[in-house]
């Protein structure tokens, strides 16, 4: 029997170009079944079918047309040579459902123990956390586009390479928790639950922006996501507000307060600081320190770059802001804490982007572009995720070229709607500056000129 | 909108180089001014966009002050810091991002010469800034401080409305605060949207103990900052942000000061008086030179330089000669200066007076933020401000 295991399994082998052997009965079934896959047009799609209610990834398109011939390849064939190309659908079976990484400790200021070092992780969740960020990556550098032509003006700062906070975030909390950040709000306002199309949309300035196009880049909002805030440190007291909103409630939320290391030195966060601790307000005080306020290297701009114990008596904890799951992890120990009633806490999330403050900062001339390159290539959220996920046979590379390609296709549907939408008309202009029943005269440029302004 | 098209179809109909929304094939002056009142039912329903809705014009090169060179605003300012720093050994110039040169790059090239000392950065902390300025300068050191927009200088409101400005007069005259100067970019820019467009000297204006200043061009910025840096008040010096490159003149290399307090007639004229600051006196000088070409009329144009104590004096003699008056800013219509000036004027120069006085605005047409909409900009031009001009003349035909 294992001797006809063994020479089915070779002949299979050679046949479909896969180096692997089938050691049991199932996988040599598994193998027979995709061969199948593979050779027969007519039974495919119906098998495909059947696969695909078995498991939640859809099956690669296989291709059909190459001649028989082409199929009985050596095995030193590439794999991906057009033709030639065998692609052969892996079923869940074959991949690990669940897997521990082991996460980096946390510096923790003030508290007994930190988050977990070591944290799960789910197929599912893994693969949802790739597409959210590598949709977050491509919108990013969909709107650096954009903005040198012209089609996105004013202010555009981007979030690529600090996506691992966002998406880390969103997974720790609920839909139902409060968030609010500063002005580099893209990658916040689509974990909050907006489309690509909304957000590139508000950017050109056009009606079917989120904002209707009168916000711009650094004012979007969404349900529980208070932007989106131009002035540097203004958002904190606010967010400080949103929490007391919460205890006074009692509705067992929390609020994620986002802040930078240059707003770090602002003096409305200390304010804030001591009315949280002060009243146990369900903040979670959370400073993106990218190492860098805008031009400014945190070394020249702050006494103490310990942001996370820059709450003095509220504990704080200093987190690996591009490893997406130490931010979740964080951010789950933060949220129970808060939720407990313990009062405010402070993380800090070391983390890094690569694009310059804004669009209109190159990003050298205070920073190296080795140093930009060595970020890249040692700690991009994206490639550590998907390298874990890899290694740990949590998914495959196809799967992930798959998500990349449609998220692509997304992003530049998004960015068709972008570009082709109208601009908010003219009698938008004055809406929505106060609240008002019937509709408020408003004087105009010209001065005959009566405008409405309608709320 | 009748009674002004009864005064055109009195004129010959001319074709008018409207500077900006695009018109297409417009042969007449009415059917133009028409279509550019947006409650007009023949509106056009696409906005154009524009580079800048006026054209810099630069002032005849001044001899009386020694050799000039061709700068731009930002560089003039750069000439003034660096004539203060030389000159005078406790001059200290901090804020955001000014030792590499500055956002603007206002401050290029002076800390490698003067040292990090008397050139350095401070943190992202405008109420710090101000405060610290006015330590500094209670001490005696000149403190020139950067405010790196004019839309952030409200954390520091506190620190000049109830520290700078009060600190002569609460003391008795034993302490003061007049070695500080405060310097911010100005004013609208085209693509800085809510928080990078605005003119906030009203706000200030309102506070007695503080001087206000906003120049319209390279000589004059420099001459003024010199001047407010020399003025023994606490001083404000806005700096209108979309002419730090667009304007270009021959300015003075040594030092000199253009005094404080005094408008600057830039035009004679004896129909109408039209007064404006900063950017908008170039959108201003295209109306008088249509106002003139168009409808004959003469106007006298005032740069009011000063915005706080502000020169009364000119602009009222200039209304009683020609008996109508046009303010124009960028700010918000109410509660805007413009305000102050028709109050005062009208408690002047009552009997003069043919006509009401007309205050306009450019950027914020429904006296709210400016909208993140590019489009939505620029939707005035000088020939909207030719309606008030010939509005304000057909006053006194009715």
């Amino acid at each position: 029997m294992k001797n006809m295991l063994t020479i089915i399994s070779n002949a299979l082998c050679r046949i479909t170009g896969r180096n692997v052997g089938a050691q049991t009965v199932s996988e040599l079934l598994i193998d027979l079944s995709e061969y199948v896959n593979v050779t027969s047009p007519v039974s495919a799609p119906a098998l495909a079918q059947a696969q695909a209610q078995r498991q939640p990834p859809k099956p690669p398109p296989v291709s059909t047309r190459a001649p028989a011939a082409q199929l009985v390849s050596a095995q030193t064939d590439q794999l991906d040579t057009p033709g030639t190309r065998v692609v052969v659908s892996r079923s869940f079976a074959d991949f690990t459902s669940q897997a521990t990484f082991d996460i980096k400790k946390c510096d923790v200021h003030r508290l007994e123990e930190g988050p977990p070092l070591k944290a799960e992780l789910t197929r599912d969740q893994g693969l949802q956390y790739y597409r959210v960020m590598q949709t977050v990556r491509r919108m990013e550098l969909k709107a650096d586009q954009l903005y040198k032509q012209k089609i996105i003006r004013g202010f555009c700062h981007l979030y690529d390479g600090q996506e691992a906070c966002a998406v880390g975030i969103e997974a720790a909390i609920n839909p139902s928790d409060h968030l609010i950040t500063a002005y580099r709000a893209h990658g916040y306002t689509y974990t909050r639950g907006i489309a690509i199309k909304e957000i590139l949309a508000e950017l050109t300035g056009r009606r079917g922006g989120v904002a209707k196009g009168k916000g711009g880049s650094m004012h979007m909002y969404a349900p529980h996501f208070y932007g989106g805030n131009g002035i540097v440190g203004a958002q904190i007291p606010l967010g400080a507000g949103i929490a007391l909103a919460c205890q006074y409630q009692g509705n067992n939320q929390v609020c994620v307060a986002l802040y930078g290391d240059g707003a770090a030195n602002q003096g409305q966060l200390f304010e804030s600081f001591n009315m949280a601790a002060l009243w146990k307000l369900p903040c979670i005080f959370t400073c993106e320190n990218n190492q860098y306020g805008m031009g400014t290297s945190v070394e020249r701009a702050s006494a103490s770059t310990d942001y996370y114990k820059r709450g003095d008596f509220i504990p704080g904890i200093r987190v690996d802001g591009m490893d997406v799951l130490c931010v979740r992890e964080a951010f789950k120990f933060a949220a129970e804490h808060c939720r407990s009633g313990k009062g405010p806490i402070v993380i800090e999330l070391k983390t890094y982007r690569y694009h310059g403050h804004s669009m209109s900062d190159p990003g050298v001339s205070y920073r190296t572009r080795e140093e930009i390159q060595e970020v890249r290539s040692k700690s991009d959220p994206i490639t550590m995720l998907k390298e874990r996920m890899l290694s740990n046979n949590m998914a495959s590379v196809e799967e992930f070229k798959e998500i990349d390609i449609a998220i692509r296709k997304e992003v530049e549907e998004a960015a068709q709607y972008a570009t082709s939408d109208p601009e908010p008309p003219l009698e938008e202009l004055c809406n929505h500056i106060f609240s008002n029943d019937s509709p408020l005269d408003v004087r105009g440029t010209n001065p005959w000129a009566r405008l409405k302004s309608v709320s | 909108m009748a009674a002004a098209a009864r005064f055109f179809i009195r004129g010959a109909p001319l074709k008018l180089p409207v500077s900006g929304v695009g018109t297409g094939a417009q042969s007449s002056f009415e059917a133009t001014l028409l279509k550019l009142s947006p409650n007009s039912n023949s509106r056009t329903t696409t906005q154009r966009r524009h580079a800048a809705h006026f054209t810099f014009q630069p002032d005849a090169v001044p001899t009386q002050y020694g050799p000039t060179q061709k700068m731009n605003l930002f560089q003039s300012v750069t000439s003034a810091l660096d004539n203060t720093l030389a000159s005078d050994p406790t001059a200290v110039i901090f804020g955001e991002d000014v030792a590499f040169g500055g956002v603007f790059r206002c401050t290029v090239g002076l800390r490698d010469k003067y040292g990090k000392d008397r050139v350095f950065n401070t943190p992202l902390c405008e109420q710090g800034i101000v405060g610290f300025g006015i330590g500094a300068a209670v001490a005696g050191a000149t403190a020139i401080a950067e405010i790196q927009f004019a839309d952030y200088i409200y954390p520091a409101f506190d620190q000049i409305v109830n520290e700078a400005a009060k600190y002569r007069y609460r003391s008795g005259n034993l302490f003061d605060c007049g070695n500080l100067t405060i310097r911010a970019p100005w004013g609208c820019v085209g693509h800085g949207s809510l928080y990078h467009s605005q003119s906030p000297e009203a706000f200030f204006a309102h506070c007695p103990g503080i001087k206000v200043v906003i120049p319209r061009s390279p000589v004059q910025a420099k001459g003024l900052l010199l001047a407010c840096i020399a003025d023994q008040n606490p001083c404000i010096f806005f700096e209108p942000k979309i002419l730090y490159r667009a304007a270009v003149e021959q300015v003075p290399v040594e030092p000199y000061t253009i005094p404080l307090s005094q408008a600057e007639i830039l035009q004679e004229g004896s129909d109408v008086t039209l007064v404006a600051w900063g950017t908008q006196i170039h959108v201003m000088r295209e109306v008088a030179n249509m106002a003139q070409e168009k409808l004959g009329v003469s106007c006298e144009l005032i740069d009011l330089q000063t915005i706080l104590p502000w020169d009364t004096e000119t602009v009222c003699k200039s209304v009683v000669k020609t008996g109508r008056l046009l303010i124009s800013h960028e700010a918000p219509i109410t509660g805007g200066f413009a305000a102050e000036i028709s109050s005062t004027v009208q408690e002047e120069c009552f009997l003069n007076l043919e006509a009401p006085i007309k205050d306009d605005q450019l950027l914020n047409p429904c006296q709210g933020p400016t909208s993140g909409s590019p489009g939505l900009h620029h939707l005035s031009f000088s020939s909207s401000f030719i309606q008030s001009v010939e509005r304000g003349q057909e006053k006194t035909l009715c």
